[in-house]
């Protein structure tokens, strides 16, 4: 019998409607994986129980013929979100321990179609970092080495372990979240495919917050069209989250061989950025070239105020982020460490608590929000924002319907490469996916080839506010164009 | 702009993070390093330019009045550090 | 701001004459089932911890969603207060660490609160009138509670308030006196109750005022304030405002300076005290809660609520005065409780105005306090006490036999004109039955009545004679007429 985690979701779906396997099969072929790939460290928590469950259940509703979309799909889920009953960490040393009494609306309805939990994928810690080494679990390993290399490579972050997960097939898809590019910098550092939907899509009610205004859940999968079912099951409104829009969610997998014939497709002069790798610029013409040949026009465009997105969001982020972890004080859950009062209780906790980077994040945007500062920064960030989202609207507005860039500056790094470099140096990998965030856009990075040593580079297509669909056609013109995205070697 | 090592200091202290004195420095570098990196924004031309308040314009949600959750205090507790009859439990607060 | 000076209100220091200056803050529970932004009960008390939801108890990733009923009440109070109320408002969050603050940030509107400038119209006295600008109000979340005494090292946490809707409402400095503050705390929980936008009730702590104090020489710019927290008793604002006035008066009389600080006010001790704790300087770091959208409303929206306003106290003041012909200060005391005011109507309606106010305020209202009952539960109801207006107003009884009738009905109840009927109370207004006592009285009497010629004085005398023998109950003019004749007096 074929590697039953090798299929993609959609070849799943069929197979179980056919009884070629049974969803318990399915599990156990992924909760092997999982146990033979404890070295890439991609699961901060693992449930078997829960999975093989899920799975029977599953089973017993595919007999009765009442099959949800995701009907015994084995997923992992990016230890952000909160599950009832399972541990959930953000990856944080502060979060030990804690057991969600609710689960989160995204997993909630994964849940409702029928998909079963593998378990708890890690992470950089609270979604902070590029790298997924700032987890208090320990970094990931990619499961992508260079060519004859052993060095451990970066997954990318934040959602390092859902991109490992999905490229190692230690699960069939993967829910993630994305704040300035940890959904779409990962899939391009793995050879996956990620989506960012537009900001309002997805609920963010039981996901642990880093950024309320920017943070977006969305999935990372292994096909544009794996993406498209997952992400139609984590869509919709919902009342309990006052930023989540009132829209209907499209059927998604029924535009992926809508084709881009007669789409206007933008390439932003701004984002040729000096120092750019020839591998990167070459692979970006390569992709124009793909959509022209697949009947799109592709026009030159303008987004001045790329260059100053990467600042804008490093006031907005940890501001917002400053605010956001001040929960965390060792008071209703989570860890605490003692202190002779109050304050002292505080300061130690989350001193011990926290870690370098979230620390680093919290202190920069407790200072930009500080009396005095407030408007120097956290004001002006905000005017340059709405300038940002300005530049889109009007490239929009001038008939362009997706803009493609390249999904990151380099391919993935080597593990440990970056802790001499200063923050800003790695706060760079950000720097092609972050104003999408900015302009709340729905943003889709597509693999498209590999560099020289052989690890896997992607392309980004960012798409009007609400039009996932165009993005899942245009993406699926280059998933076919760049050939299937073959899978890394098993090494571990 | 940049900070010098008393704003590091201040700035922990209302972050409530605990800071030894030994890591101000280190500290200090790094927040300045990201101070200078956004410095660029202040050329930027933001004149009669609003500051964003939703990146997707959208009305508010709201609920209607009414009781429709609570009731579950040892839920509430469960997770918490030091609990007593269902109260959370710090140490003493000086009024 | 710069009233004319009244000298009355002035405090004399050793070095001369002192105005105070006062502005407040008050917090104003707002009257709804649910929190602010939870679907939790705002009920009083409760277990420990059971009125929370995870949102209240800033569980991570939990949202929160506005409850459109208190955004109603905070537009209501704006218009019972003719505050200017804004279409558009933005929450902030008010960042701070404290056990009782979940979310370490208060959910509050710092920049663009959902009501402006206002005035609320406060009667100081029988013959003072006075208008306290209102600066704004602005919806924000009460804190949880912590209890310092039930254990030696620890505090307990209890977050049942947690998350409960408050109305801040921010008055000018526009009082200049303790007597003016607690008439404008007053009037404004008066004018909620109308409203039943907020219960008024301070031994909850569901209206509590801070309250800025300052003193200043006459004409001079404003002093250096300091803030007295959470006052909870109209009484006590009163005695805070009177020791923290006159200590900082000691302070600059004595040559030194007032520090801006926040303080205690110790109802024991009838003092206010610095809170130290709380000295470590504050940088709250205020911005938009980006979990919000802006809160936004049409005009439509306010309109519906105006329409649906109650009668205010206000213009029912106007109204009884007009329609009652009663004196001021008797309708500024029948519209402190919409309750009085119901009562007083349906005793005065349809007869005399100025006696059915008399009997409310001096009689019932008298016998309520000296029996610490509310009017709810009066013994005598509206009914009785007009019925008892009617006899008097027939002159079946004299004023002095209807306080009987009223001890009666209030002590054994029953309707006023039967008792007065079996126990026979009515005045005797037939002339021969007094005329018969008269007679009586002189043929007993001869020596009187020559005096009484030269000495009319004395017909009180006589008068004195005939009421008693007739136990009170003859009319008492019919009398005069009957002596002055029979005695010959003119
Ligand atoms: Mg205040
Ligand atoms: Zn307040």
């Amino acid at each position: 019998m074929t590697d039953l985690t090798n299929l993609t979701i959609a070849g799943a779906r069929k197979g179980l409607a056919a009884k070629e396997y049974s969803a318990v099969e399915l599990a156990k072929a992924h909760i092997e994986a999982i146990e033979k790939a404890r070295e890439l460290n991609a699961y901060i928590t693992e449930t078997p129980e829960q999975a093989l469950a899920m799975a029977k259940a599953s089973d017993e509703r595919i007999a009765k013929g009442e099959a949800g979309p995701l009907e015994g799909i084995p997923l992992g889920i990016k230890d952000l979100f909160c599950t009832k009953d399972v541990q959930t960490t953000a990856a944080s040393k502060i979060l030990k321990g804690f057991i969600p009494q609710y689960e989160s609306t995204v997993t909630s309805q994964l849940w409702r179609d029928g998909a079963v939990l593998l378990g708890k994928l890690n992470l950089d810690e609270f979604a902070m970092g590029s790298s997924n080494e700032t987890s208090a679990f320990g970094p990931v390993v990619s499961p992508w080495r260079r060519n004859n290399d052993t060095a451990k490579i970066v997954p990318g972050g934040s959602s390092g372990g859902s991109a490992a997960a999905v490229a190692a097939r230690l699960c069939l898809g993967a829910t993630a979240t994305d704040t300035g590019g940890s959904i779409r910098q990962p899939a391009a550092f793995t050879g996956t495919v990620g989506i960012k939907p537009t900001y309002g899509r997805c609920s963010r009610w039981g996901v642990v917050a880093f950024a309320s205004s920017l943070d977006q859940a969305g999935p990372i999968t292994r096909t544009v069209q794996d993406a498209a079912i997952m992400l139609r099951s984590m869509s919709g409104p919902d009342a309990k989250d006052t930023t989540s829009v009132s829209m209907a969610v499209p059927d998604f997998e029924a535009a992926i061989n809508r084709g881009v014939k007669g789409l206007k497709i933008g390439i932003p002069k701004e984002y040729r950025m000096e120092g750019m790798s020839s591998e990167i610029d070459g692979l970006w013409s390569k992709g124009a070239q793909w959509l022209r040949d697949a009947g799109a026009e592709i026009v030159e465009i303008s987004l001045p105020h790329t260059r100053e997105a990467l600042a804008v969001y490093y006031i907005v982020a940890p501001a917002e982020a400053s605010s956001n972890l001040a929960r965390y004080d060792g008071v209703r859950y989570g860890q605490r460490s003692l202190g002779k009062d109050i304050n002292e209780m505080y300061e130690n906790t989350r001193a011990e608590g926290f870690g370098a980077e979230v620390k680093r994040r919290i202190m920069i945007g407790t200072y930009v929000l500080s009396a005095g500062y407030y408007d120097a920064y956290y004001v002006r960030a905000q005017k340059v924002r709405s300038l940002i989202k300005q530049d889109f609207d009007n490239v929009y507005a001038s008939g362009v319907d997706a803009i493609l860039t390249p999904a990151t500056p380099t391919a993935a790094f080597g593990i440990g490469e970056m802790v001499s470099a200063d923050p800003v140096e790695m706060y760079l990998n950000d720097v092609f996916t972050v104003t999408v965030n900015m302009a709340g856009l729905p943003g889709i990075t597509v693999p498209a080839g590999h560099n020289a040593q052989g690890l896997p580079l992607g392309l980004q297509l960012i798409g009007k506010p609400f039009d996932e669909e165009t993005l899942f056609a245009a993406g699926q013109v280059l998933e076919n164009a760049a050939g299937v995205s073959q899978l890394p070697e098993r090494w571990w | 702009m940049s900070v010098d090592q008393t704003t590091v200091r201040r700035i922990a202290k209302l972050a409530r993070i605990a800071v030894a004195e030994e890591a101000v420095p280190h500290l200090q570098d790094e927040l300045n390093a990201m101070l200078s990196f956004v410095e660029q924004l202040s050329e930027v031309n933001v004149d009669g330019v609003e500051p964003m308040t939703s990146v997707i314009p959208m009305e508010m949600k709201k609920r209607q009045d009414g009781v429709t959750d609570g009731g579950y205090a040892e839920l509430i507790v469960r997770n918490a550090p030091e609990t007593e009859d269902n109260f959370f439990v710090v140490p003493k607060v000086v009024e | 701001m710069n009233a004319p000076i009244n000298p009355k209100k002035l405090i004399k220091g050793a070095t001369g004459d002192w105005e105070v200056v006062i502005g407040m803050e008050i917090h104003a529970q707002v009257a709804s089932e649910a929190k602010l932004f939870s679907g939790a009960s705002t009920k009083f008390g409760g277990e420990p911890n059971d009125h929370v939801s995870f949102v209240d108890a800033a569980m991570p990733g939990m949202l929160p969603v506005i409850n459109e009923e208190c955004v109603r009440q905070a537009v209501r109070t704006g218009l019972g207060m003719n505050a200017v109320i804004n279409k558009r408002s933005v929450f902030d969050r008010k960042n701070y660490f404290y056990p009782d603050l979940p979310q370490g940030y208060q959910i509050s509107q710092f920049k663009y609160p959902i009501v402006g400038e206002g005035v609320v119209t406060v009667d100081v006295s029988e013959d003072e009138t006075i208008n306290v600008g209102v600066e704004r109000l602005h919806l924000e979340q009460d804190a949880g509670k912590s209890i310092h005494d039930l254990h030696p090292t620890m505090s307990f946490v209890d977050l049942n308030r947690s998350g409960v809707a408050l109305m801040e409402i921010v008055s000018k400095p526009d009082m200049r006196s303790s007597d003016e503050a607690k008439a404008y705390v007053a009037k404004l929980r008066t004018i909620l109750r109308y409203l039943g936008t907020c219960d008024g009730d301070m031994e909850k702590g569901n209206l509590r005022a801070d309250v800025n104090v300052s003193v200043r020489r006459p004409g001079e710019p404003l002093g250096t304030r300091c803030e007295i927290k959470n006052v909870n008793s109209i009484r006590f604002i009163g005695q805070a405002i009177e020791y923290e006035a006159r200590r900082q008066i000691g302070i600059l009389e004595d040559g030194g300076e007032i520090d801006q600080e926040t303080r205690l006010f110790d109802p024991s001790k009838g003092e206010t005290r610095s809170m130290r704790s709380k000295e470590e300087a504050h940088d709250y770091r205020y911005f938009p809660d980006p979990d919000l959208l802006p809160l936004e409303f049409d005009q439509a929206f306010i309109d519906n609520l105006a329409k649906d306003l109650p009668e205010l106290p206000d213009e029912k003041k106007a109204r009884f005065m007009a329609e009652y012909g009663i004196p001021a200060y008797d309708a500024g005391v029948l519209v402190l409780e919409r309750v009085f005011g119901d009562f007083y109507e349906e005793v005065a309606k349809g007869r005399d105005g100025k006696i059915a106010a008399n009997w409310v305020i001096n009689e019932l209202f008298g016998r309520l306090n000296k029996e610490s009952l509310d009017i709810e539960n009066s013994p005598v109801s509206a009914a009785q006490l007009g019925e008892i207006v009617d006899l008097i107003g027939e002159k079946v009884i004299s004023g002095k036999i209807a306080k009987d009738l009223f001890e009666i009905i209030w002590t054994e109840g029953g309707n006023p004109r039967d008792v007065v009927e079996q126990r026979g109370m009515k005045q005797v207004t037939d002339t021969g039955a007094i005329e018969k006592a008269i007679d009586e009285i002189i043929a007993a009497n001869p020596d009187k009545v020559e005096q009484a010629k030269e000495k009319p004085t004395l017909l009180g005398w006589f008068v004195g004679q005939v009421m008693k023998s007739t136990g009170g109950k003859a009319n008492p003019q019919a009398v005069n007429e009957l002596l002055k004749s029979k005695l010959g007096i003119e």
